[in-house]
């Protein structure tokens, strides 16, 4: 785990309830979710089926509908829900006095 | 300890056999499930309606994850089993997973038969046999013209229809004289056949393939007379046969199918084989109702109890293309010991024959009316003496014993051991009886615990009557569709409460109306949003997180995740100044594609989704407002040229629908609406397929509406004509706002208005006046709030965390926000 650290993004404000923001990283963009009760999620914005940005769904308890043609993803596994088969990744994320960080493997990211 | 039960393959036999299994033995076996398939258990006979485009995938799944996971079933999916040991009881999948079995179901079902000719291996030639052919099917149409398919049987002509649904153009070939041939009698074949090419497909008949022509994929298909049939997706569907190699290998005995006895054990005691790789009594099977009775009589067997035995049955062919009914069952040739009688009525295009011996039926052939059909199998079914009734035999069973024409009377006299429900052989008394029993007050209630109009749902008619024979009038069929699995209710139900309890938010309407989940689905939560838009806009703050992207950022996403944007121009009217500043945009912008719409509007193509507030900052200083090209709202009002230019002008048509498009636009609707106003009945504006048109007449405004141009086809209903143009738009936007409140989210103005009925609306908005004018003064009030230019809005910086990363982490450059 050599390299893994927090990188703060902002704060649960800047974030609708049952919305979504995207954040660019060099190995593509990370959704990151916020429910009605505030809870945060990550997952990697990009929906294996067509490569939707589920960061631009519609978000309900937790889980994203994705945009391009409506599989739904849970926030906490990253598994594909119902009928349709698939996973996104999802990244920690670490919440202190309402500040966003999300854990995210630096050294991993330079050698890929 | 519970014993070990492993299935090959996860079709709908095995599936209805665990049904059986759990009901009869629970917690008997530890069940391990290996489906070569990447997916759940669904309702394979429902895979033309997902073709044509009537069902989605969600709703023919017959057992979703949940149910695997509430009954404690392992499921492999992707899984094939590769080999079988009897020896060690054990099986193994191409993925290394080898799970031990005390008893092992053999489902390993059919493989679609491929004809042994050149170029049947080239991209692009495809069979019908599961989910992933028909998304092949599907990817292919959007992009190809031309499509062949080979085999006219039951798939073949399904699949026909469906790609036909799709915009192909579409050819059949058939190596027999008639279609269906194994189905239908010549007449009836010949009459399919003229029903089939009136929906524009082409049948050749005694078409033998020689070969398939193509380099790199297909191109075409040559036949033994040398023409060539260019197509650039070939379908076979010529045939099943069963799926043996597996077990074969494993030592089984198998013929064409895999042996089994009529308990459908095999030659080894601890298998068992069902569906339709399964050979019992020397037949094989594939169709439905004979394979749901080898699952009963396999669950029975594995539950250790009863003594059902399988036994062949006639199974009765219906074909599920929308507008073609047809029905056979039995034996229909000709012979000396045979009579037979025939019912033509070449105008209605009705066909109907029975085949008697010795005063039974023993073949009936339907076409074109196929009510009878259950009543006549049932006759069939007991070997009825029919002796006394042959005179009216073939008139149905209405014209019997001074029954009356009224169709619920027919149901009631109905024996009750006769056959609903074909595909799974329910009978009248078992779904009346559970009806009583659970307390059953709708269909998918009767579905869920009888299976009856579950599988093909040709028989949901008869259920229908059924349900309000047994429980009366409080069984109201159209009041069961609810909105979403959040919630019981119907659209219509939702929108009556939210006005009869005031609700104006969206907590409160879940809240009060006992949604069952915390914060709605993508279903219902753009449905209510819309719902609380409509009838409260002075009050309602809109739910931006409620609406699909492109309403939230108003644009139109695109397939690769960037967007597109068309500027409003008012009736499709434009000039020099407008056209260089969409050039200059397009520049400035690096914008790859421009394209001029059906609605005579332009369309760039390809905006990154963090340029879009600066590309409406510029349109608008030429000033553009938004097009609402995304929006369940007014897109286009099309016009022509009208008085201003055109010599046929009756009427100045491009003013009047410059004028609509004023006044309506920014208004939210339950789905898009797309007008148009031509100048004269020559309808260069090609108002009669739009949501509303108007046809320009010397005398004054035709007014029509409920047209269709996309999915379906369908030209204007005409709701009236008024005199002058002030009369016409007080007409237009009071049938709009009816519209808007009373028509359920995503419904087009042709379908509300085939379910309120074109009477009822024209009552309401054009002979009442008083209510018209209440119809367009809430219009108007509604319309203070809404016209406020959203793109104006972001420009200033109205949402602004919509169209930029929140932050930029690493060595990416882009400045965070």
């Amino acid at each position: 785990m050599t390299g893994f650290h927090w990188h703060d993004i902002g704060t649960i404000d800047d974030i609708p309830p049952r919305g979504a923001r995207c954040v660019a990283t060099p190995q593509g963009k990370i959704g990151v979710f916020r429910t009605v009760d505030d809870r945060i999620y990550a997952i990697e914005d990009h929906c294996p089926h067509r490569g939707g940005p589920l960061s631009e769904g519609i978000v309900h308890g937790a889980a994203v509908t994705c945009p391009l043609h409506n599989w739904v993803f849970s926030l906490e596994t990253g598994l594909a829900q119902g009928a349709d088969e698939g996973a996104v990744k999802t990244i920690p994320v670490r919440v202190i006095d309402r500040r966003i960080a999300l854990g995210l493997d630096l050294a991993l990211m330079a050698a890929e | 300890m519970a014993e070990k039960l492993v299935i090959i393959g996860n079709g709908m036999a095995p599936g209805r056999m665990l049904e059986h299994l759990l009901e009869a033995a629970p917690g008997r076996y530890d069940i391990t499930i290996f489906n070569a398939e990447p997916r759940v258990n669904y309702d394979r006979i429902m895979l033309s309606p997902v073709l044509s485009g009537e069902k989605s995938f969600e709703e023919i799944v017959i057992h979703g994850d949940g149910w695997y996971v509430a009954n404690g079933i392992t499921l492999y999916k992707g899984h094939r089993i590769v080999s079988i040991d009897r020896e060690e009881k054990t099986v193994t999948s191409n993925h290394g997973v080898t799970e031990r079995y005390d008893r092992l179901v053999v489902a390993t079902g059919s493989v679609p038969f491929i004809i042994p000719v050149p170029g049947k291996d080239l991209p692009g030639v495809l069979s019908y046999r599961d989910l992933d052919d028909v998304d092949a099917m599907l990817v292919a149409a959007q992009s190809g013209q031309k499509a062949v398919v080979i085999g006219g049987g039951l798939l073949g002509l399904e699949a026909a229809a469906g790609l036909k649904q799709q915009g192909m153009e579409v050819t059949v070939l058939h190596v027999m004289p008639t279609l269906m041939e194994r189905q239908l009698d010549p007449a009836a074949g010949y009459l399919l056949q003229r029903a089939v090419e009136a929906r524009g497909i082409q049948v050749r008949t005694k078409a033998n393939t020689r070969r398939i022509v193509g380099e790199k994929r297909v191109e075409g298909v040559e036949l033994d007379d040398g023409t060539v049939i260019p197509a650039t997706l070939v379908v076979m569907a010529v045939g099943i046969r069963p799926n043996v190699a597996l077990a074969k290998e494993a030592g089984l005995a198998v013929n064409r199918g895999i042996v089994t006895d009529d308990r459908m054990i095999t030659s080894d005691p601890d298998i068992l084989a069902v569906g339709e790789c399964a050979e019992v009594g020397g037949m094989v099977y594939g169709l439905v109702a004979p394979l749901y009775q080898m699952a009963r009589v396999a669950a029975a067997v594995l539950a250790g109890g009863g003594d059902e035995r399988f036994v062949h049955a006639d199974t009765p062919t219906k074909l599920k293309v929308t507008g073609i009914d047809l029905y056979s069952l039995g034996d229909f040739a000709d012979g000396d010991d045979r009579e037979e009688i025939v019912l033509r009525d070449a105008s209605a295009g009705v066909y109907k024959r029975l085949v008697l011996k010795g005063g039974r039926i023993i073949g009936t052939v339907l076409f074109g009316e196929t009510a009878d059909g259950a009543w006549f199998a049932d006759l069939q079914k007991k070997q009825a003496d029919i002796s006394a009734m042959r005179d009216t035999l073939i008139f149905g069973q209405a014209y019997q014993g001074g029954a009356s024409a009224d169709p619920l009377a027919a149901v009631a006299s109905l024996a009750d051991d006769a056959e609903i429900c074909g595909c799974n052989g329910i009978c009248k008394g078992k779904i009346v009886s559970t009806i009583t029993a659970k307390g059953l007050t709708t269909l998918d209630g009767v579905r869920a615990h009888t299976k009856a109009s579950a599988s093909c749902g040709t028989c949901t008619g008869l259920v229908e009557k059924l349900m309000t024979l047994t429980i009366g009038e409080s069984y109201n069929p159209a009041a069961i569709q609810p909105m979403c699995t959040c919630t019981d209710l119907g659209h219509d139900e939702v929108r009556r409460l939210i006005k009869a309890k005031s609700l104006k938010t969206i907590p409160a309407v879940m809240q009060e109306l006992e949604w069952k989940t915390s914060c709605g689905c993508s279903k219902c939560r753009p449905a209510l949003n819309y719902y609380l838009v409509a009838d409260w806009p002075d009050e309602y703050a809109d739910d931006y997180q409620s609406r699909f992207v492109n309403e939230r950022v108003h644009a139109n996403i695109q397939r690769d995740g960037t967007y597109s944007v068309v500027p409003r121009m008012w009736g499709g009217m434009t000039n020099a100044r407008e056209l260089r500043a969409i050039a200059d945009v397009v520049d400035k912008f690096a914008i790859p594609a421009v394209k001029v719409t059906g609605g005579q509007r332009i369309d760039m193509l390809g905006i990154k989704k963090e340029d879009l507030p600066a590309v409406w900052a510029d349109l608008g200083k030429a000033g553009f407002v938004s097009g609402h090209a995304y929006a369940k709202g007014l897109r286009t009002v099309k016009t022509c040229v009208g008085t201003d230019w055109c010599r046929f002008g009756t009427q100045d048509s491009t003013g009047l629908g410059i004028r609509i498009e004023k006044f309506m636009w920014g208004s939210w609707t339950p789905a898009k609406v797309k007008m148009g106003v031509s100048g004269c009945p020559r309808n260069c504006a090609e108002a009669t397929c739009k949501d509303v048109g108007v046809i320009c007449v010397d005398s004054g405004y035709e007014i029509h509406f409920a047209g269709a141009a996309g999915l379906d086809i369908k030209g204007t209903e005409v709701l009236g004509l008024v005199k002058t143009e002030d009369e016409a738009l007080e007409v237009i936007v009071a049938l709009t706002q009816m519209y808007r409140e009373q028509a359920r989210y995503l419904e087009r103005i042709y379908k509300w208005a085939r379910r309120i009925g074109v009477a009822e609306i024209k009552r309401q908005v054009l002979d009442d006046l008083e209510r018209r004018k209440a119809y367009f003064d809430r219009f108007v009030f509604s319309q203070t709030f809404a016209q406020v230019d959203p793109w104006s809005e972001r420009v200033s910086g109205k949402d602004k965390h919509e169209f930029r990363p929140m932050a930029a982490i690493g060595v990416v450059k882009e400045a965070a926000e």
